[in-house]
């Protein structure tokens, strides 16, 4: 589903990501882990053309990630073709950011009616029940600023889901909630890989990486430095490095 | 936890009536003020040269009217006509093309610094600079052309004057409203596959109404007050009117009172106005000011009291 080769990307002179190599199956749910300003967040939008590669290629679902190669030239997607590949990939943010202007219901209709153009009311059914599967079909007329941080992360990722995506990012979903509030956010993307989604979630919760990750991924300083199954890595990590973050997090 | 058993059992505390500080100097201001007032108002009853009746005559008189709607039409254009024009600058002046923001700056450097009776003067003399218009190929021939006098109206220049100045501050109260949303917004908006102009209309820019509505509901009353500059042009709105009327009258004071009692009946339909506007973009937001009541809001002071 998403492939990875060499991937780079530099901030000015900063290099951030330097070389990223993975893959993601169709399906699979891949947790990555690392310390602040390993450039997790950075890699995560570079898969949704939030940030654009210098070097290496992205794939996701087959496609290349922002660009049209013909023969071995590149050329880059207008903006009307990046927002189409990025319809397909699902994102939900540590701070949420819903539209405050709009009540959940709204925020999680605006972008199947208003970017693919399908029937309102329809969306409206099925906006109602993704709010259902999250626990919030009562809460479908509060507005944002009226719901609790777990909440509107819930809401979030139902107005990520009413785009059928193939593939869902997930940058620390609950690292702004209070501890109370984190286990109904897990229990949702628990849910959510039971259905077979496939799904890249950078996190610190290592229980929830162990129980749901199909695989887990240590990232430091711009680079994959340990792979494998999330028990493995977390009970006997490889690298000094993952070895020295993990007896910082457990 | 003995002390917190004895409370539940003795109920309710005892209401405290204690002496309230003394404000002396309240009661001394409050003289002052009474005594101010009545020295304004026995001015306005036995001063001659009010002459109320006068006033009273020509208030709802055909030519005055006429005027009060030109004044209106003319707030109204400018207005729309800024905050359209000012948001297609504000646009220019966030773009990524470095010279839309610089033609964008051009204008506002000119636009903002300039007095606005000057550019209105301009306005209304343009035809001097360009005595005809036409449609053709720029540099190459034209195909249609005309004078400008004869196209060109008072009217047409009063709100041209008004509308291009206009933009100019509506371009930075709306570009500073753009800025007020979070980057967030437009980075879910695009991960939702919104396009640019998409993320703008439906995302950021109802998000930076909050900001945008008050200033621009300032800039309206403003402008209400300033179309009396188009007698630059010249073009018949309320001062231009009352001055007309007191130059065969000589009525100076009664005229121009006048005038002012309409505006100030004008620009409080526009406070109202604004009140219900800035509750409408306070939507979704559980603080601001806009919960305060539409009279706090009007008068000032605390929302609860009085
Ligand atoms: N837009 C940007 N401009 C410049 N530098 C950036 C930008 N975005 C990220 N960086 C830098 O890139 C590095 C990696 O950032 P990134 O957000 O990917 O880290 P992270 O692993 O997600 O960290 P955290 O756990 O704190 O979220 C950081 O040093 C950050 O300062
Ligand atoms: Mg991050």
């Amino acid at each position: 589903m998403v492939k990875a080769e060499r991937v780079c990307k530099r901030f000015g002179s900063v290099e951030v990501l330097k070389g990223i190599d993975l893959e993601v199956q169709s399906g699979e749910v891949m947790c990555v882990v690392g310390p602040s300003g390993s450039g997790k967040s950075t890699f995560l939008r570079c898969v949704n053309h939030l940030e654009k590669v210098n070097a290496g290629r992205l794939w996701v679902d087959g496609q290349l990630v922002g660009y049209r190669q013909k023969g071995d030239k590149l050329y880059e997607l207008r903006e009307k073709e990046v927002a189409a590949q990025r319809r397909d990939i699902g994102m939900v943010f540590q701070r949420f950011n819903l539209f405050p202007h709009m009540t959940a219901l709204e925020n999680v209709m605006e972008a199947p009616v208003r970017v693919k153009g399908e029937n309102a009311k329809e969306v409206r059914i099925r906006a109602g029940e993704l709010l259902d599967r999250v626990g919030l079909g009562a809460k479908s007329g509060s507005y944002p600023a009226q719901l609790s941080g777990g909440q509107q992360q819930r809401v979030a990722i139902a107005r990520a889901l009413a785009m059928k995506p193939k593939l869902m990012l997930f940058d620390e979903p609950t690292s702004a909630l209070d501890p109370e509030l984190v286990g109904e956010v897990l229990d949702v993307m628990r849910d959510l890989a039971r259905d077979g989604m496939t799904m890249i979630v950078v996190t610190h919760e290592m229980g929830f990486a162990r129980e749901v990750g199909d695989s887990l991924v240590f990232m430091d300083d711009g680079v994959v430095v340990e792979k494998g199954v999330p028990l493995d890595v977390l009970t006997s990590p490889q690298h000094q490095r993952t070895k020295a973050f993990l007896s910082k997090v457990l | 936890m003995n002390a917190k058993d004895d409370q539940v059992t003795v109920g309710e505390p005892e209401t405290i009536r204690a002496v309230p500080v003394r404000h002396p100097g309240r009661w001394v201001a409050a003289a002052v003020v009474a005594v101010l007032v009545a020295m304004l108002v026995n001015n306005l009853l036995t001063n001659e040269a009010y002459n109320w009746s006068e006033q009273w005559k020509y208030l709802f008189a055909e030519p005055v009217l006429n005027g009060v709607r030109n004044t209106i039409w003319l707030t109204l254009a400018a207005m729309v006509g800024g905050v359209l024009l000012g948001i297609g600058l504000a646009l220019m002046r966030l773009s990524a093309n470095p010279l839309l923001r610089w033609a964008a700056w051009l204008y506002l450097w000119i636009f903002r610094g300039t007095p606005l009776y000057t550019q209105l003067l301009i306005w209304g003399n343009i035809g001097a600079l360009f005595p005809a218009l036409g449609i053709g190929i720029p540099f190459g021939p034209q195909f249609a052309s005309w004078e400008t006098n004869a196209l060109y109206s008072a009217a047409a220049a009063a709100a041209i004057g008004l509308i291009l100045n206009e933009a100019a501050y509506m371009a930075e109260i709306v570009r500073a409203g753009i800025l007020s949303v979070d980057p967030g917004q437009q980075e879910a908006a695009h991960a939702l596959g919104m396009g640019r102009m998409l993320t703008m209309r439906r995302i950021v820019l109802p998000q930076a109404m909050r900001v945008i509505v008050p200033p621009t509901g300032n800039e309206t009353i403003s402008m209400l007050k300033n179309t009396s500059l188009v007698t630059a042009v010249p073009y018949l709105e309320l001062t231009f009117t009352a001055q007309t009327i007191y130059s065969s009258t000589y009525q100076i004071i009664p005229m121009l009172i006048m005038a002012c009692i309409w505006y100030l009946a004008l620009s409080s339909v526009l406070m109202i106005g604004q009140y219900y506007l800035e509750r409408y973009y306070a939507k979704g937001s559980v603080q601001g000011d806009a919960g305060r009541g539409l009279r706090a809001r009007l008068v000032g002071g605390s929302g609860g009291a009085a």
